[in-house]
């Protein structure tokens, strides 16, 4: 990294060493990674922002001018004034306000519970993480032996005869969001754990002092001082829910009566029927409704940092 | 004195050599000559060798041949990996059966096609997405193999005609039909021959129980031995609508009740799949459907088998390459009591007869990107060889070749296999257009949510499906 510089006017003692800036430096180790990012993400990002203004399909040869054919915003309107569309968009957002908000209110709760010191406190910690850490695909699997109304155990278990869980259109979309709340309430149970675990134990002896009750220690120091974080748990959590794909996959199928969730859609319309060029807008509609989402909680999340 | 002992020396020296020349001379000549013989002897041998060495210097090292063949993950193709052994041994070109879960079986060779890769020689590809191949170059064009080979006179018509033609009835091939397959049924003599069961559904329904002899007898048994009070059900049939299972289950009454799926040629489908015998088809699935077991709406090959096996059922439908593992005893406990028998005939509305059979089953296809193509038409000559054909049958591949088909040793090998030649004879298949899985995924929609669901009516189904194929087809320029 250094340049021997000699003058022959100098001495050897007076030789300088010219090292590279440390932008320099900095460039050089980032370079491979950016060529990586842009040739396997930037590209195909823009790439696929390209094909959802033409008809392509990936299936069928490339010609350019008609396969693909730039076609504008055809697909775009084709999606937003399709009945059908926004009937899997209500039906992705009605999973997402049932399993985030079973994961936040369980998670949440489960936490509160595990500040109480008991015995074996630890033992059952770990075993609530034990679902997190499972393959979402092999979590399906297994649910989808559980749910079966012939040998399963879950109607079994619970003393409900032979209820169809995975094939029943009025039903399988709830079976998915409880294997959802299953699998990931620990995870806002940990950030839970962590945001109540960092409050001050001075406020809560400053409310006994006051007198303060269970309800009014819980409304004015526990909740305020988690908030930011089950705020992070939250977007997180509404980002996941909102493109889940490996839970219902493994449990119902790619069907047309598994739930009509968008993600499953996007599958289905990409790489069962080949309409590549669909497919992309749809993922773009999908990537513009995250970023709303995020960005609302976002600008919440900054408020209570304020 | 120095000077004196160094010539001393020298003279001596040299009377010695002389009176050892002079005294040798004999010997010495006699032992040169041999040592010079023995040389060129070694020279020449020497040449000789190294005449010889460059052909064995310039040899590259023996470099294995082999082929890769890319299938579905089932039995079948484990039966192909064990066939082809016959074909190693005899032209010791290595095959290898690279298999792919089903779920994802399409989905991987049209997108290793797409990148026209040569990653494997044969596709045993599925007989619907054979159009699309063809269209687009993915397969090489085996017409005058075909016909070189009397593929064309050996095979049945109809596995050609399905498994191999590209469009239908145009005279040119693609595949060579490897894995006839087709839909039919399997029972449970026991309950079908018990005298109690016979008595009673004779009293019932006013006719003898036994292998129904059309649709709506095969519904009348379902119903007779439906008993959900006691964890029994009438019978085991398709409801997964996430590929081809309700779309396969749906075309073969549709086809037997006297409608179509549309016209292969024209691409017409009103008036053909919305037809007075279309909606009495899929009616019959919906009334059929009323006696599976609870959460048979994904159900496909295993869910049917399971069934079976658990003895929750008397009558299971699947693929024929499903059943060995009904006949073994190892995995189902009725086996020996296991009959078969192939999808019924129908009188349609019109007074006229039909019996049909939706096909399965795959075609072996060359890649038109791959380098070891020599390699794949020396396999694919030894594969439609009878003896082979025999072979393959033998080891629970279901043949398409006719003379194999009428042997009495296939007939006899295995006890599904009569059903088997009676399907081979009644089969037909989807669209194989590059458009049929949109043509899939739109029906299974359609139909699944009056079949399974029971939302709304046959006929609504049919005439939603009929609108979204008119669509695909004038999108694709029909």
């Amino acid at each position: 990294m250094f340049r021997r510089i000699k003058d022959k006017n100098i001495r050897d003692d007076q030789i300088v060493y010219h090292s590279l800036r440390d932008s320099s430096i900095i460039r050089l180790f980032v370079l491979p990674v950016i060529i990586l990012l842009v040739a396997i993400n930037v590209f195909p990002l823009f790439w696929s922002l390209i094909l959802s203004f033409s008809n392509y399909s990936a299936k069928m040869v490339t010609e350019w001018g008609k396969n693909p054919e730039m076609v504008g915003g055809v697909n775009y309107s084709k999606i937003l004034t399709d009945p059908d569309m926004w009937y899997k968009f209500i039906t992705t957002a009605k999973y997402v306000v049932l399993s985030v908000s079973g994961e936040m209110i369980l998670g949440f709760g489960l936490a509160l519970l595990l500040q109480l010191k008991f015995k074996g406190r630890e033992l059952i910690t770990t075993f609530l993480i034990l679902p997190m850490t499972m393959s979402p695909v092999i979590v399906g699997l297994m649910w989808k032996l559980f749910y079966d109304p012939n040998w399963g155990m879950f109607n079994f278990l619970l003393g409900l005869g032979k209820i169809d869980w995975i094939s029943d259109p009025s039903r399988n979309l709830y079976s998915v969001v409880i294997v959802d709340i299953w699998m990931w309430t620990p995870f806002v149970m940990l950030l839970s754990i962590a945001g109540l675990s960092a409050i001050p134990k001075y406020l809560y002896e400053a409310a006994e002092i006051d007198r303060a009750s269970w309800w009014s220690k819980f409304r004015r120091i526990t909740l305020p001082m988690v908030y930011p974080i089950l705020l992070v748990a939250l977007i997180f959590r509404t980002m996941e829910a909102f493109k889940i794909f490996d839970l219902p996959m493994g449990i119902t199928g790619r069907g047309a009566m598994a739930p009509q969730l968008i993600a499953m859609h996007l599958y289905n319309v990409s790489f069962v029927t080949w309409k590549t060029s669909y497919g992309s807008a749809i993922g773009y509609i999908i990537l513009i409704v995250i970023i709303a989402i995020t960005s609302i909680f976002i600008k919440y999340l900054n408020k209570a940092k304020q | 004195m120095k000077k004196l002992l160094i010539s001393l020396f020298t003279v001596v020296l040299t009377f010695s050599l002389i009176f050892m020349g002079i005294g040798c001379k004999g010997a010495v000549e006699e032992a040169v000559t041999e040592a010079v013989e023995e040389a060129v002897e070694a020279v020449e041998e020497a040449v000789e060798e190294v005449e010889e060495a460059p052909e064995e210097v310039t040899e590259e090292p023996a470099v294995e041949q082999f082929i890769t063949i890319h299938w579905a993950q089932w039995a079948p193709a484990d039966y192909l990996e064990k066939l082809s052994e016959g074909f190693t041994a005899e032209t010791g070109i290595k095959v290898i059966v690279e298999q792919t879960p089903w779920e994802t079986f399409v989905q991987k060779y049209n997108t290793e096609m797409i990148a026209r890769s040569d990653a494997w020689d044969i596709i045993v590809g599925d007989s619907q997405d054979i159009g699309n191949m063809a269209i687009n170059g993915h397969y090489v064009d085996l017409t005058d193999w075909i016909i070189e080979n009397g593929v064309d006179k050996t095979f049945t018509p109809a596995s050609l005609t399905y498994y191999a033609e590209y469009p239908k009835g145009a005279g040119k091939y693609y595949a060579v039909p490897c894995e006839g397959d087709a839909l039919g049924w399997a029972y449970r003599k026991d309950l079908f021959e018990d005298a109690d069961n016979m008595a009673a559904f004779e009293a019932e329904y006013g006719y003898a129980l036994g292998i129904p002899e059309s649709w709506d007898n095969l519904k009348d048994i379902a119903e007779f031995f439906h008993d959900p009070d006691n964890d029994f059900y009438g019978v085991a049939i398709y409801g997964d609508n996430g590929y081809d299972s309700l779309a396969m289950f749906a075309e073969q009454v549709i086809w037997s009740f006297g409608g179509e799926l549309g016209d292969y040629a024209t691409y017409e489908v009103d008036g053909l799949l919305n037809s007075e015998g279309a909606i009495a088809g899929i009616e019959y699935y919906h009334e059929l459907f009323q006696f599976v077991p609870p959460g048979f709406g994904d159900a496909f090959f295993i869910k049917t088998n399971d069934a079976f096996v658990a003895g929750i059922v008397p009558m299971t439908t699947n693929y024929f390459a499903f059943f060995p593992g009904l006949a073994n005893e190892a995995t189902n406990p009725y086996a020996a009591d296991t009959g078969y028998f192939a999808c019924p005939p129908q009188v349609g509305s019109d007074g006229e007869e039909r019996q049909f059979a939706a096909l399965g089953g795959q075609g072996l296809s060359v890649v038109a990107y791959s380098e070891k193509q020599d390699l794949a038409y020396q396999y694919l000559t030894w594969f439609v060889k009878e003896e082979t054909q025999m072979e393959w049958a033998k080891l629970g591949g279901y043949t398409c070749h006719a003379g194999v088909l009428e042997s009495d040793e296939f007939l006899n090998a295995t006890p599904y296999n009569p059903a088997f030649k009676v399907s081979m004879e009644i089969f037909k298949d989807w669209w194989a257009c590059p458009e049929y899985d949109e043509l899939l995924r739109t029906f299974s929609e359609n139909i699944a949510k009056y079949v399974v669901a029971g939302d709304g009516t046959a006929e609504e189904a049919l005439n939603k499906c009929v609108e979204d194929w008119e669509e695909i087809f004038e999108a694709a320029g029909y």
